[in-house]
């Protein structure tokens, strides 16, 4: 069991409010992602979870049961942390048994625990060796593993890949979900990266300074973003975002359109422009188009069979049904 | 390539330097050895004749030899403990955070910085003084007999005194040593479970036992050679007491002029702190490159 519900959570460093009153219940078995830009909190939300910082205000319950203040090793939860914070003067199979020693597990159970990790993060040819000879993703691996063994309630990451480099970085996102259908045990994320967040939450909590912007599957963040900030984070590339003429014709005080609801063609349409730079990924290619009376580029998604250059001259229409309208508090209108 | 010539001018230019450190180092050692095999008594000038191993054999034999080696291995053993220790957990103290850190941490680096004779002196007559003293006064006060220190407990009292002076060293070296542990290190093992005792031996106790090797080594290089603080406070004694292997050579060569005895005494005591050394070295060598 997992199941977490955070009431009214404000927390203050000092003078600064880092969290401000904060309502979010997690449910069990849950993959939900923390997404943020850099500051924005989510580390110190999820210490205040694992209860390595103290509530200023509000309540956190783990399981019905009020775990406000309850130390960090009574809440059954285990973290992985992004700098891994493995001990480096104990062999990995230490490291992994660490948890079960400190609960006083029996030694052959311990064995057996570990050794059952370690098959199923790919580990057991590193057992006997010492954190720094191994490379980052099997340090990965092995917090991982610490983490498994105590059957926590619930796992809680922060960044946990962003020391990996990019190509392993896919290869341990995929490795944590599967986990995760095998465990089915909640897990909470935090990330700073969308595509992340995108790729592997049940639901996305996208958080601004210390609020909560929207919560929702990655889906409706993506089809329905409830307000300007949402719509600016979620997706790759990055929404249109047009204000003045063009969204007083929609009523609305900004208006943002993604890149795949744009056409493009050189006979005609809505908005004339030239294209700037083009982004060949081979499948689709984006144009950023440069219109004539808009200020920023618009992005454009086209098939990569489209052959269109640096200046040639084409016109955009949107696809009026998937316009995102904003009003001037940045509020989604419907 | 230039590597023949400027390998051939870089030996050229260190030269100056390799050849002052060997004749600094080689010619002390070189008339301590020449005069250990010497019959050389100050009170005798002139009368110096080969005398073989008998330097050696009487220094070697001499019962205050036994107790200057119990003695030095007291002293620095005692101190190494004591600072060792004391280091650890005024390093643990002064991780917390607390109001005026930075004058709290200057205070106690404070000691390191007054000179050996002067530390022994103040402690000696300003807190150690059977009559005038502060432990005096304050078992007085109590209603106690107060403690002649350097009587009744003198190699106690020497140890203390210098375990105070190198106190800050260790304090200093380990406290750098648990600011540059890992604070995730801490929360990981919090979060799994660990109290702060089996934090602090799990965790933060293999972290400093780089640290603590290093101040075993270089406290033990000085602390062989503790001379000052006997000096001017018990003058070895009463008997052989406090005497240790420095202030054994003293004795022989400048107390009873025999400098033959005393450098036989000096080079005993090289060979020594070489043996000590080398096994320094193993157990350190070890610890610093696991
Ligand atoms: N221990 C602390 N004391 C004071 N301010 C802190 C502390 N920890 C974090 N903060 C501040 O809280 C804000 C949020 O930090 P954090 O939760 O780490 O952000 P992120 O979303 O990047 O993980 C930052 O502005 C940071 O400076
Ligand atoms: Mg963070």
């Amino acid at each position: 069991m997992g199941r977490i519900t955070l009431s009214q959570v404000k927390k203050d460093f000092g003078e600064v409010s880092v969290i401000q009153k904060l309502s979010l219940t997690i449910e069990d078995g849950e993959f939900i992602v923390f997404v943020g830009p850099s500051g924005c909190g989510k580390s110190t939300l999820l210490r205040l979870i694992a209860g390595l910082e103290d509530i200023t205000e509000g309540q956190i319950e783990i399981d019905g049961r009020n775990a406000t203040e309850l130390p960090p090793a009574k809440r059954g939860l285990a973290m992985v942390f992004q700098s891994y914070a493995l001990y480096p003067h104990m062999s990995v199979r230490k490291n992994i048994a660490f948890p079960l020693r400190m609960a006083g597990v029996e030694k052959s159970q311990q064995d057996r625990l570990v050794e059952e990790a370690a098959r199923m993060l790919n580990l057991t040819d590193y057992l006997d060796r010492r954190p720094r000879q191994l490379s980052g993703g099997q340090r990965q691996r092995v917090a991982i593993g610490r983490a498994i063994v105590r059957k926590p309630a619930a796992f809680l990451f922060d960044e946990p890949l962003s020391n990996l480099d990019a190509a392993l970085r896919v290869g341990m996102r995929l490795e944590i979900s599967e986990l995760h259908k095998r465990l089915e045990t909640t897990m909470i994320y935090v990330t700073h990266d969308q595509v992340e967040a995108m790729t592997m939450a049940d639901r996305i909590v996208v958080l601004n300074d210390g609020r909560i912007e929207q919560v929702g599957t990655p889906l409706e963040l993506y089809r329905k973003p409830g307000n300007l900030f949402v719509a600016g984070f979620v997706g790759s590339p990055k929404i249109n975002l047009l204000s003045g003429a063009e969204s007083r014709k929609h009523g609305a005080a900004t208006i943002g359109i993604r890149s795949e609801h744009i056409s493009i063609s050189t006979e005609g349409g809505d908005w004339p422009g030239s294209i700037g730079v083009s982004e060949h990924l081979g499948s689709d290619t984006f144009f950023h188009v440069a219109c004539e009376g808009g200020d920023a580029p618009i992005t454009v998604r086209a098939d990569g069979e489209v052959d269109l250059k640096y200046g040639d001259k084409v016109f955009l229409t949107p696809d009026t049904a998937q316009i995102h309208k904003f009003d001037s508090r940045g509020l989604r209108i419907d | 390539m230039a590597t023949q010539h400027s390998r051939a001018a870089a030996r050229l230019m260190i030269s100056p330097a390799v050849i002052l450190l060997l004749c600094w180092m080689l010619v002390p050692l070189g008339m301590t050895l020449y005069f250990s095999f010497l019959r050389y008594n100050l009170l005798m000038p002139g009368t110096e004749s080969w005398n073989g191993w008998t330097n050696y054999y009487y220094f070697l034999t001499d019962p205050s030899f036994t107790d200057a080696i119990i003695n030095t291995l007291l002293l620095v053993g005692g101190v190494l403990a004591i600072t060792v220790v004391g280091g650890v957990l005024f390093a643990l103290l002064l991780d917390q955070p607390m109001w005026g850190q930075g004058l709290i941490r200057v205070l106690v680096i404070a000691p390191f910085f007054v000179m050996p004779t002067v530390s022994a002196l103040v402690w000696k007559n300003m807190f150690m003084n059977p009559v005038n003293g502060i432990f005096a006064h304050l078992a007085n006060a109590l209603g106690v007999a107060p403690l002649d220190f350097f009587a009744r407990i003198p190699l106690a009292s020497i140890i203390w005194i210098v375990s105070w002076q190198w106190l800050p060293f260790a304090t200093l070296i380990l406290l750098t040593s648990l600011q540059s542990l890992d604070q995730e290190q801490l929360e990981a093992a919090e979060m799994d479970g660990a109290n702060w005792l089996r934090r602090f031996r799990f965790v933060m106790i293999p972290h400093l036992a780089r640290p603590v090797t290093v101040v075993i080594l270089i406290q033990t290089i000085f602390l062989l050679s503790i001379f000052a603080e006997i000096l001017v406070t018990t003058n070895g004694g009463p008997g052989t007491a406090t005497t240790n292997l420095t202030y054994l050579i003293y004795v022989q060569s400048l107390l009873q002029f025999d400098v033959g005895a005393g450098s036989a005494g000096g080079v005993i005591a090289i060979i020594l702190a070489n043996i000590v050394a080398i096994f320094l070295m193993r157990m350190i060598g070890k610890n610093l490159d696991a």
